[in-house]
Order: structure tokens, then C-alpha cells, then sequence
């Protein structure tokens, strides 16, 4: 009898494990970041390499810190995220092959529409930044090491402002991506910054608003790395090059330049 | 909630193929996790609830604390474990669902074998006299117990299959919630969320305790069926 | 392995000169725990071929006496011998016991028989054989597939009894066996043991019930506050108590040592 509830293990076991079989496929990994995969823009670029090379692209999205770790672990084939600083430590350490500019969006402060500390409309980003932390009203920050969240930080430190001073004060960091952080802020009626692309596509933006945009030290550029497939020999090159070259290629360019949402473009392409 | 309900069965009325392949690999992930979990933790558990043996204090403590280890914790170890630069990198399992069953299972296995431990005992306890006399060998004790124990060990891989089909950490660092490869129900809820979609959210959600609903009362189905017939 | 085709429990039967040989021996058991003496000095012999019946108040010891004897529980002191050689594994494979609740298993009457066949080492090919004989003797042939706990109080006895009669033990303990039963059903179960009685096994039963006792009984021992009060032939020593315990029991009084 204890067969027969073996043999039923058995056999729900090998069912579960032989249904559907991934198509055996070429693909990539490709570690890269919620902005780019939440806004929508892989959904609507990768198809098209797809069907030019036969290249399935699969893509983990998480926040730059990590995405940046996990490649320089070897699980990855090509690294697209936006912390140029980072980048290039990831180049330099050997991890990486040459990083190559993709294309550039902005970040935007975004806040409460009552706008309590009076910043909309501002264009000096870390004056806007500076009234906020004088009116002490709520501040949600990424606080997960993502590029958004250093880009924020390097913002911070212009400012006479120490932010880590007033962790747990009105500078909340949610440790979460950038949609849970907007949620957050949704929420609470907080300050944020995002990049553009992710509060295009975001559905929940409540009562929030753009306060502040437009100053040039919001420019958000955007890398590729091939991952150094001498330091991790399970890389696969030749299709992750393609899939760079692609990207930097004329088509690649304008299949990023042509994604709209809601009639605005999200990324502008600048490879050199 | 109500729009949810309502916006839940329009999906799955809409027969959208991306969503069923969702729904099928959460199934498939989890019920294969919750198989392992149970061909390692019935025996197991059973060991531990029925065999007198040095340690086995400190066993059932282990398993007992093991039942909380957090998803995310399960996941960076398996993540560790698998990369390419962990110790079984060269098999190439990182997001794959392979790796999702592998992180449910290290995350199942503890659940099913402490609540088989307390299942096994206590009915060790009205048996135990009836083996010692028999002269009943350890394994054919086990085997036995475990056949006797069988409708609630039903209900404790429920609470697996419940602990396992619920949890998005380990999910989502393993297997990356990759599009048409690794998405689950619960890695797609929490994409959903990320992107402010709230509703389709909640709706989703809706559908995964739909599933668990069908999944719990098939399994409670067999269960009354067979305790009608009897042998409980 | 004894082999049960040949060796049906109903036509064997030990020869006469054995009969009344010492199957088993106490030699001064004592048993303790938590400080108190369970068992102080019990010293006995079980007959080979004989019913002794295990009299005496509550908490003489009675259960824990048979637990003992039949190796489910180690003694503190003294020892249990059998065939005049310490017990075993080897010896305790030839023991059974029926508890006074039926202990069986979430599974059919016959699958019952079959796990106590499998478990006293019966070979697969002669389970079935052997499933028969126990439906047979425990007048259980149209519930064979019945769920077991769904028996009636008395089945379920007549299954636990057969299920320890399975591998044809020598001798077998019974633990008030009908303390919970009608009298028909009492009286099956004491037709079995007759059965078993006459094939030969050697029966040693623990019960309240003194006219069962004079039913079933061959010999007596009579426990009192761990220690052996009385013990002789069944029907002399209850028509004539030696022992104040057994004469007070007999009497219906209480008996109460003075040294408590």
C-alpha cells in the first residue's frame, strides 16, 4: 500500500516536472533594472531582436546595486542599468567588457500637489531638495542602493543637508523599487525622485505631481556592459555582443526612440 | 475588494494565455516543491516523531525553528548556491524554475516534516505498545505510521502547498521573474504593485486564492471521500 | 521461520511430558520509577500449556507485571527468564499480546492480520494462508475487508487476538481482555482462548473478574502491592485463600497492609 502512495508521488512528481519544457531556445540574461522593465520599454524593443537574430532576451529587473552585484557573480550575460560610477568600478574590476552610453532619460522630484514645501516650479534641484528638508515634510528614498537611489544621494551631498541624519525622521527610506517607493509616497503624501520613465507608466500616482524638473543635474544616463566571459566562462559572448551591438546599432537606437506611453517618449537614445 | 472579485473573474474569463502560463507554472512550481518536500519530510518527520535516537531532541528543535525561515533568507541561499559563482553554478540553474523548486522545497521541507513529527508521534503514541509486542522493525514502524497518518498528512502538505504557493521572496531572487520563464503568480503581483497597478494587482491576487481554494478543497474532496469510506 | 501451513495453530499441540514444564520464570523482578517500588519482589513460574490468570486489586501491579514479563518494560532488578535462559529478542518473538483497548491499524480486518503476519516475519507467499486462518479463528470471515475501527468492541478484540495468535506464539499475555465487553462477546473471546489453550499455547490473563477466571483458569497468581500474594491451582486456592489479601478479596473486603 505505501506502493501505491509512492508511486502516486511519483508520478504527479515527473508530470509536474516534464510539463512544459522551456523551448530549447538560444537565449541571453540580461540584468538590468525596474525602470527599464516596469516603463515597458523591453516589452516593446526585445521582440524586435528577437525575431532579427532567433535571441531569446530574458531580463531580471531589481535595483542597479543588485543587478550590478549579480553580474559581477557571472549571472548574467550583459548588464543595462544607470549608474555610470558604478559601471565603470564594474569595468575596471574586470567584470565587465567596455560599457558603452544606451541612452539617457531624467529624473523628476515628485510630491503632493498641495506641495507643502513650496517647491514646484523650481529648476535648481538642490535648492528644491534643501526647502524640503527645512519644511521637514516627509522624503521617501529609494534607500536599496539602486541608481536612482545614488543618483538621489549625490544630490543630497550639494545640499548642507545630511539625509542620514534624518533617517527615520521626515527622510523615510522604503529599502523597496521604485514603484514600491511611489506607492509609499502615494501614501503618506511624500516627496520622491524617479526617473521619468517609471512615473510615466506608474498607475498609481494618486495626488502626486512633478514639482521639479528640467535642471541638468537630473540627467539620467543609461549603460551596456558584456559581462567578461574570460572572468566567468559560463557567459555567453557572442550572443550577448549582438544583443550590445544591437542596442548600440542604428535600429536598436531608434526602436528605443520610437516607444512612447501616453504620447511622451521615455527614453532618448545617445550612443556615440 | 468587489471590483477585484469582478476584475479577477474577467481575467480569467478573458482566457488570456499569458495569465494561464502564469498560473500554471506557480501550479507546477509549487505542487513539484511540495511532492519533494513531502518524499523528504514524511520520512523524515516520521523518524523524528517515532525512532528514540541521540540528538532527536535537538532535531525536532532544528526542524521547529527551520518552519520560519523567512523566503527571502531561503532564496539568497539558494541564490548563493546556484550562481555562477556558488558551488553548483556549472549546472546553470539560476532563473530557471528548476531553481524556484529547489528554494520552495528548502523552504517546505522543514514545514511538512515538523508537523509530520507531531502527526507521527502522537499516533506512535496509541501504537507504540501494539509494535514493541509485534516485534515491528523501525522501517516497517515508519512505513506503517505513515500509511495510518495518511489523511492528515494530506492536511500538512496543504499547509506546505499553502506556505509554498504564497511566497514571492525566494521566487523572485531565484528565479528572477522573468517574462515567460520564470513569472509566477506571486512575483506578478508584486510586479503589478511595483507598477502602481493596484487593481489588476489585487485581482491577480484573487485568482492565486481562487487557486488555492480549488487545490484545498480537491484535497479535502478525497479526503472526506475516503473518511467516509472509513479507515480514519 | 515456522511455516504455517504446516504448522496450523488449531491441530499443534505440545506433548504431555512438557505440558507442565516452566515455560517462564520471575526471579525477584522489581520495578521502579520516580522513586516509588512498582514491583518489589515478584517471583513466579508460568506452566507451559497452562492459563494462569493474574489476579489482585487495583495498582497491584498487574499490567505493569505482564509488561514486564513480556519485555515492554525493563525491570529495576531481579530477572525474566525463559526456557531457564534470560529473554530475548528470540524469546520474545515467540510472545503476544492483547491489550485491554484493541490497538489496531487505520486499514481493513484483513489487512490487520496481514501486518501482524508481516511483522512477525511470516514470508509474503504464506500471508494470505495465514490472513484466512485469523479471519477463521476470529470469526471475522464477512468483515474481511471492513475498516477495523469500525468494528464493534467486541470484533476489534477478536482481531487483536487473532493478530497476536498470527505467527502461532507460544505463550500469550492478555490484559483484561473483556473489560470492556458484553457477555456474547465476552464469551467469544474466552472460546478463542480456549481454542488457543487447546492447541497448545500457554495463556497468562490479568482480570477483575473472578468467575472468569474459574472459567478460563488453570492457576492463579494473586498480586498484592507489588509483590505475589497467593499463587497455586485456580480453583484450591480461591476455594481455600492461604493469603489475609486474597481472603479479604475474596470476601469482598478491602485490604489494607499496615505497613502503607
Amino acid at each position: 500500500m505505501y506502493r501505491r502512495m509512492l508511486f502516486a508521488m511519483a508520478a504527479s512528481l515527473s508530470l509536474a516536472v516534464a510539463a512544459p519544457a522551456m523551448a530549447a531556445e538560444e537565449f541571453i540574461l540580461v540584468q538590468s533594472t525596474t525602470s527599464t522593465q516596469n516603463s515597458g520599454l523591453f516589452d516593446h524593443i526585445l521582440p524586435q531582436f528577437t525575431g532579427e537574430t532567433g535571441i531569446a532576451v530574458r531580463v531580471v529587473a531589481v535595483g542597479t546595486g543588485q543587478a550590478i552585484r549579480n553580474a559581477a557573480n557571472g549571472d548574467g550575460d550583459v548588464l543595462f542599468v544607470h549608474a555610470k560610477p558604478a559601471e565603470e568600478a564594474f569595468v575596471a574590476e574586470g567584470n565587465g567588457m567596455a560599457r558603452h552610453d544606451v541612452m539617457y532619460n531624467d529624473f523628476v522630484l515628485v510630491g503632493p500637489s498641495s506641495d507643502p514645501a513650496g517647491v514646484r516650479g523650481m529648476t535648481d534641484v538642490t535648492a528644491a531638495l534643501a526647502r524640503i528638508a527645512e519644511a521637514e515634510t516627509p522624503f521617501a528614498s529609494r534607500g536599496d542602493d539602486s541608481g536612482t537611489h545614488k543618483a538621489e544621494l549625490r544630490l543630497w551631498a550639494q545640499t548642507p543637508v545630511s539625509v542620514s541624519e534624518a533617517s527615520g525622521g521626515w527622510y523615510r527610506e522604503t529599502g523597496s523599487g521604485m514603484g514600491a517607493t511611489l506607492n509609499i509616497a502615494s501614501g503618506m503624501g511624500a516627496y520622491a525622485m524617479t526617473d521619468r520613465a517609471t512615473w510615466i507608466a506608474f498607475a498609481n500616482k494618486g495626488a502626486l505631481d512633478i514639482l521639479v524638473e528640467g535642471d541638468d543635474r537630473l540627467f539620467n544616463q543609461y549603460g551596456i556592459i558584456l559581462v567578461n566571459p574570460e572572468r566567468h566562462p559560463n557567459v555567453k559572448a557572442a550572443a550577448g555582443q549582438a544583443f550590445v551591438d544591437w542596442i548600440l546599432s542604428e535600429e536598436g537606437q531608434s526602436a528605443i526612440a520610437s516607444y512612447t506611453l501616453e504620447g511622451e517618449q521615455l527614453f532618448f537614445p545617445n550612443a556615440k | 475588494m468587489l471590483d477585484a472579485l469582478v476584475q479577477a473573474l474577467g481575467l480569467i474569463a478573458s482566457g488570456d494565455p499569458d495569465l494561464w502560463a502564469i498560473v500554471l507554472l506557480s501550479l507546477r512550481v509549487t505542487l513539484t516543491a511540495v511532492a519533494l518536500s513531502c518524499i523528504i519530510g514524511f520520512p523524515l518527520g516520521a523518524a523524528v516523531g517515532a525512532l528514540r535516537f541521540p540528538g532527536r531532541g535537538g532535531v525536532a528543535l532544528l526542524l521547529n525553528a527551520l518552519m520560519g525561515l523567512p523566503p527571502v533568507v531561503v532564496g539568497l541561499m539558494v541564490y548563493l548556491a546556484l550562481s555562477a559563482s556558488g558551488p553548483f553554478g556549472v549546472l546553470g540553474l539560476l532563473y530557471t524554475p528548476t531553481a524556484m523548486i529547489i528554494a520552495q522545497t528548502v523552504l517546505v521541507t522543514p514545514i511538512i516534516a515538523a508537523l509530520t513529527r507531531q502527526v507521527v508521534e502522537d499516533l506512535d503514541g496509541q501504537y507504540a505498545e501494539q509494535f514493541a509486542s509485534l516485534g515491528v522493525r523501525w522501517h516497517d514502524r515508519i512505513a506503517a505510521l505513515l500509511w495510518d497518518a495518511r489523511y492528515a498528512l494530506l492536511t500538512v502538505a496543504l499547509a506546505g502547498f499553502g506556505r509554498a504557493v504564497a511566497e514571492v521572496g525566494a521566487v523572485l531572487i531565484v528565479g528572477g521573474n522573468i517574462n515567460h520563464v520564470t513569472r509566477v503568480m506571486t512575483t506578478t503581483i508584486a510586479l503589478e504593485t511595483s507598477k502602481g497597478n493596484l487593481h489588476l494587482a489585487l485581482a491577480l491576487g484573487v485568482v492565486l486564492l481562487m487557486l488555492a481554494l480549488i487545490v484545498n478543497a480537491a484535497v479535502m474532496a478525497v479526503r472526506q471521500t475516503a473518511e467516509r469510506a472509513a479507515y480514519a | 521461520m515456522r511455516d504455517l501451513a504446516a504448522q496450523d495453530l488449531l491441530s499443534r499441540g505440545h506433548s504431555p511430558q512438557t505440558a507442565a514444564a516452566v515455560l517462564m520464570r520471575a526471579e525477584a523482578l522489581r520495578f521502579e520509577t520516580a522513586g516509588r517500588a512498582l514491583l518489589k519482589d515478584v517471583t513466579l513460574d508460568l506452566r507451559a500449556g497452562r492459563h494462569s490468570v493474574i489476579m489482585g486489586p487495583n495498582g497491584a501491579g498487574k499490567s505493569l507485571l505482564l509488561r514486564v514479563l513480556h519485555g515492554l518494560a525493563r525491570p529495576t532488578g531481579g530477572a525474566v527468564l525463559w526456557e531457564a535462559r534470560p529473554l530475548d529478542a528470540a524469546a520474545r518473538a515467540q510472545q503476544a499480546m492483547v491489550f485491554q483497548r484493541p490497538v489496531l491499524l487505520r486499514r481493513s480486518v484483513a489487512a490487520n492480520l496481514r501486518f501482524a503476519l508481516a511483522a512477525r516475519g511470516v514470508p509474503r507467499r504464506y500471508r494470505a494462508e495465514g490472513v484466512a486462518a485469523g479471519l477463521v479463528r476470529a470469526r471475522l470471515e464477512p468483515l474481511a475487508n471492513s475498516p477495523a475501527r469500525r468494528l464493534s468492541g467486541g470484533e476489534q478484540q477478536r482481531l487483536a487476538l487473532a493478530m497476536a495468535l498470527a505467527a502461532n506464539p507460544r505463550l500469550l499475555f492478555l490484559d483484561e481482555p473483556t473489560a470492556s465487553l458484553d457477555p456474547a462477546s465476552t464469551q467469544l473471546v474466552e472460546t478463542m482462548l480456549g481454542e488457543a489453550r487447546s492447541a497448545g499455547v500457554t495463556l497468562v490473563t490479568v482480570t477483575h473478574d473472578a468467575g472468569q477466571a474459574r472459567r478460563i483458569g488453570d492457576d492463579l497468581v494473586f498480586l498484592q502491592d507489588g509483590m505475589v500474594a497467593e499463587t497455586g491451582p485456580l480453583t484450591e486456592r480461591l476455594a481455600a485463600p492461604r493469603s489475609a489479601p486474597l481472603r479479604a478479596w475474596m470476601e469482598g473486603r478491602l485490604y489494607i497492609p499496615e505497613t502503607r
